[in-house]
């Protein structure tokens, strides 16, 4: 593979641009997927020699003919002795030109909370076919979870091309029906890569056994791979974490609002609002320690200045003054239940955790469920269980300052908690609010 | 100001992860009432603390630094500790091991191979009880070995600061749930998606000062399980294990009875990271393995089993 390197790995000091591109995947046992991740931190020269000699020694131990490179994944020790991933695992690898975050996600029906975790963070979706079998419930389940989570971006990896005698019309078939699938939900971004992970094949290296495939190889399509909207197309939100007041002599009336930058565009003599009051102000400053920013973009960590002295407190949201958020009092919302030990229900009290803000809900309406087998919506259903996703309305009790999660991840999202437990069990993505 | 729509560039990856662990400060020192920072005076607690510097200035860091103490110091990492405290202007509670043994609270190891190394879980947990805190952030991260991958930014602690596995709380999008129940605490990982070299990148793009031990010198050393240990008054020597003079540097400042150097001539952060990065190098097959670099490899591995 060749390409124009931005940071030359012989000069780790070097000034590295390189970008970080997140990723997730999520499978079950057999599919290949564990392969597919060591595959990749293997041929990208990730892995010290003496974890090899450990992988070496385990696929002997367990009278395997090759070394397994599904072992450098292995995980907690109930999922090596199960043989499946169970909870999330997030792996590092980087090449010349980009880092690599990937959230390793269980596959299963009953993991489907861990799966959504991996999508929250995640620009790309790696969805694995094994060959033999085609498009699974599974791979639909993923593919379907992976666009509800806000994911735009699909790379299908169908896999165990060595076991269908690389026939390319078995590739061409799933490739078609993916993307088919993928198009009906408004996804148009799918690139289909025929390997085989075990070998090799297209992985890192092109394949001489499936010449017909015009490349690039999995590795170079990560790397060049164009995930994120520029952040002007969006309007700016700055969520105020932590209101800054030194109280020290040299920065005496100081007062400085801390948080990341959720969307848009923020720029020092911007019109801006505070919500929820609405009050209008202009940005007096952009702080980043040691030196002043005339904008901020996502995700960056910064402190802001405004020229009015206005109520402002952690939960506060600094937004472009010609397009504000919804102030709403009550949001309707795809929500993917986690509790193990109460389902959702009319009537039940929540506490809701949306950017820095924290209020109570009501659970006014469970509208829908989602079928993720046949990805119908019922209708008639009015609880969720553990892993099920359903469409529910909520009455909050102090307003917040929403999108719609299709337009802003950072602004459309939030969580619920259980006020008995102070657990996390429910991931919310707001449709609509008023 | 302008009105021609200019093209931010995306974030280079050490900008985003700097901006990812100052946000997880923040939200910590939002949500939690006595959060304090587990600083050590080693590299990765040099890149946390340097975050929460970051995270609230010009005001200074709400919250006290601890090191738990377990009298065995590089005296260099201690004298590195107590400058860069005094220059934050921050308060530093020293939990030490040696007082758990005086009190009775812990017994110690005897022998050649005596370390404080895991006496030092219950002078923390009892640091904790004694200041009442809630929250402790650690310069832990997930690309050091198989558990921590799956480890939650926010994780929480029981009564008895155990780590459930099969009980974290789902974490999503950078929404952080930091309620507590009874008797819990956090750990908090603001350098959780950071590798070694990134923050060794770090430490040299914001041109941090380190102690001197991370860098080539002599020191007088003794082998031990095929790994090089130095000289001590802590550390009683066997038979045969005599002390010898070599050019070493140090990857961790840990406890001095458990911590090993590595062969090395890298004086300035360059060289120390040309090594590091090289240390991959080798191994992605790339270059032949150097059996310098595949000793640093394997203390990485002895790293994991100590801690």
């Amino acid at each position: 593979m060749t390409t124009a390197s931005l940071a030359d790995p012989l000069d780790p000091l070097g000034p590295d641009q390189r970008t970080l591109l997140r990723l997730a995947t999520a499978g079950s046992v057999d599919d290949g997927k564990s392969t597919l991740i060591g595959r990749l931190l293997f041929d990208s020269k990730q892995t010290f020699i003496d974890q090899m000699e450990a992988i070496e020694r385990s696929s002997r131990t367990r009278g395997e003919d090759d070394v397994n490179l599904a072992y450098l994944t292995d995980g907690l020790r109930s999922e090596r002795e199960q043989g499946i991933t169970i909870d999330v695992a997030y792996r590092y690898f980087s090449t010349p030109r980009r880092k690599f975050i990937l959230a390793d996600t269980p596959g299963h029906v009953q993991y489907t909370r861990n799966m959504v975790t991996g999508a929250s963070t995640a620009d790309a979706a790696l969805l694995l076919v094994d060959a033999r079998r085609g498009v699974l419930e599974q791979t639909r389940r993923h593919a379907y979870l992976s666009n509800l989570l806000g994911i735009r971006h699909f790379v299908l990896c169908v896999n165990k091309m060595d076991l269908v005698d690389w026939d390319r019309p078995v590739f061409d078939a799933i490739s078609e029906e993916l993307t088919r699938f993928a198009g009906r939900m408004g996804v148009t971004d799918v690139q289909a890569i025929p390997i085989s992970a075990k070998l090799g094949d297209w992985v890192v290296e092109p394949s001489q056994n499936m010449s017909w495939y015009p490349g690039p190889p999995l590795l170079e399509l990560l790397e060049t791979l164009e995930a994120s909207d520029p952040p002007q197309h969006h309007a700016s939100r700055f969520p105020v974490q932590y209101v800054v007041r030194p109280l020290r002599e040299a920065y005496h009336d100081y007062r400085g609002y801390a948080g990341t930058m959720a969307s848009g565009v923020l720029r020092v003599g911007d019109r801006v609002k505070v919500m929820p009051s609405g009050a209008e102000t202009t940005v007096a400053g952009i702080d980043a320690f040691d030196h002043e920013l005339a904008e901020a973009t996502p995700p960056m960590a910064v402190t802001v200045r405004l020229t009015d002295q206005l109520d402002i407190r952690r939960g506060s949201m600094i937004v472009a003054a010609d397009h504000p958020p919804i102030a709403a009092s009550s949001i309707d919302a795809h929500v993917c239940w986690m509790s193990e030990r109460v389902p959702l229900r009319e009537r039940d009290r929540l506490v809701v955790k949306h950017t820095t803000q924290t209020t109570r809900a009501l659970v006014e309406e469970v509208g829908a469920r989602l079928d993720v087998n046949t990805l119908e919506y019922d209708l008639t259903a009015s609880q969720l269980s553990l892993n099920e996703i359903g469409r529910v309305r909520l009455r909050l009790m102090a307003p917040l300052s929403v999108d719609p999660y299709d337009e802003s991840r950072e602004t459309g999202a939030f969580i619920l908690i259980d006020e008995a437990t102070s657990a996390t069990v429910g991931a919310g993505m707001i449709t609509a609010g008023e | 100001m302008t009105t021609t729509a200019t093209r931010p560039a995306a974030l280079d990856t050490l900008s985003w992860l700097e901006a990812e662990g100052i946000h997880i400060i923040r939200e910590v020192a939002a949500e939690l009432e006595r959060p304090c920072l587990l600083f050590s005076g080693g590299k990765d607690s040099i890149v946390m603390l340097r975050l929460a510097e970051k995270a609230f200035w010009p005001a200074r860091i709400p919250f006290p630094v601890m090191h738990v103490d377990t009298g065995h110091n590089f005296p260099e990492a201690i004298d590195f500790r107590d400058r860069r405290v005094a220059e934050l202007d921050v308060e530093l509670i020293v939990a030490s091991v040696q007082d758990s043994i005086d009190q009775g609270r812990v017994v110690e190891e005897t022998g050649p191979r005596a370390s404080r190394n895991r006496l030092q879980t219950v002078t923390l947990l009892d640091a904790v009880l004694a200041h009442d805190f809630d929250a402790l952030f650690g310069g832990a991260r997930r690309d050091e070995e198989k558990a921590r991958a799956k480890e939650r930014i926010f994780s929480f602690r029981d009564a008895f600061g155990q780590w459930d596995p099969s009980n974290q709380r789902p974490e999503l999008w950078n929404l952080y749930n930091g309620k507590l129940t009874r008797g819990e605490h956090i750990r908090a990982f603001p350098l959780s998606n950071w590798t070694e070299l990134d923050v060794w990148q770090y430490i040299k793009r914001e041109d941090l000062e380190i102690p001197s031990i991370y860098f080539a010198h002599d020191r007088p050393m003794f082998k031990r399980d095929g790994m090089l240990f130095p000289v001590s008054e802590f550390v009683p020597r066997l038979p045969g294990e005599d002390p010898f003079d070599a050019r070493v540097r140090f990857r961790t400042v840990g406890d001095m009875t458990c911590t090993a150097g590595v062969l090395s001539e890298a004086e300035t952060l360059e060289a120390v990271v040309a090594e590091i990065a090289a240390t991959r190098i080798t191994e992605r097959g790339e270059t032949r393995a150097d059996d310098r670099f595949s000793e640093a490899a394997m203390e990485d591995r002895k790293r994991e089993g100590y801690f």
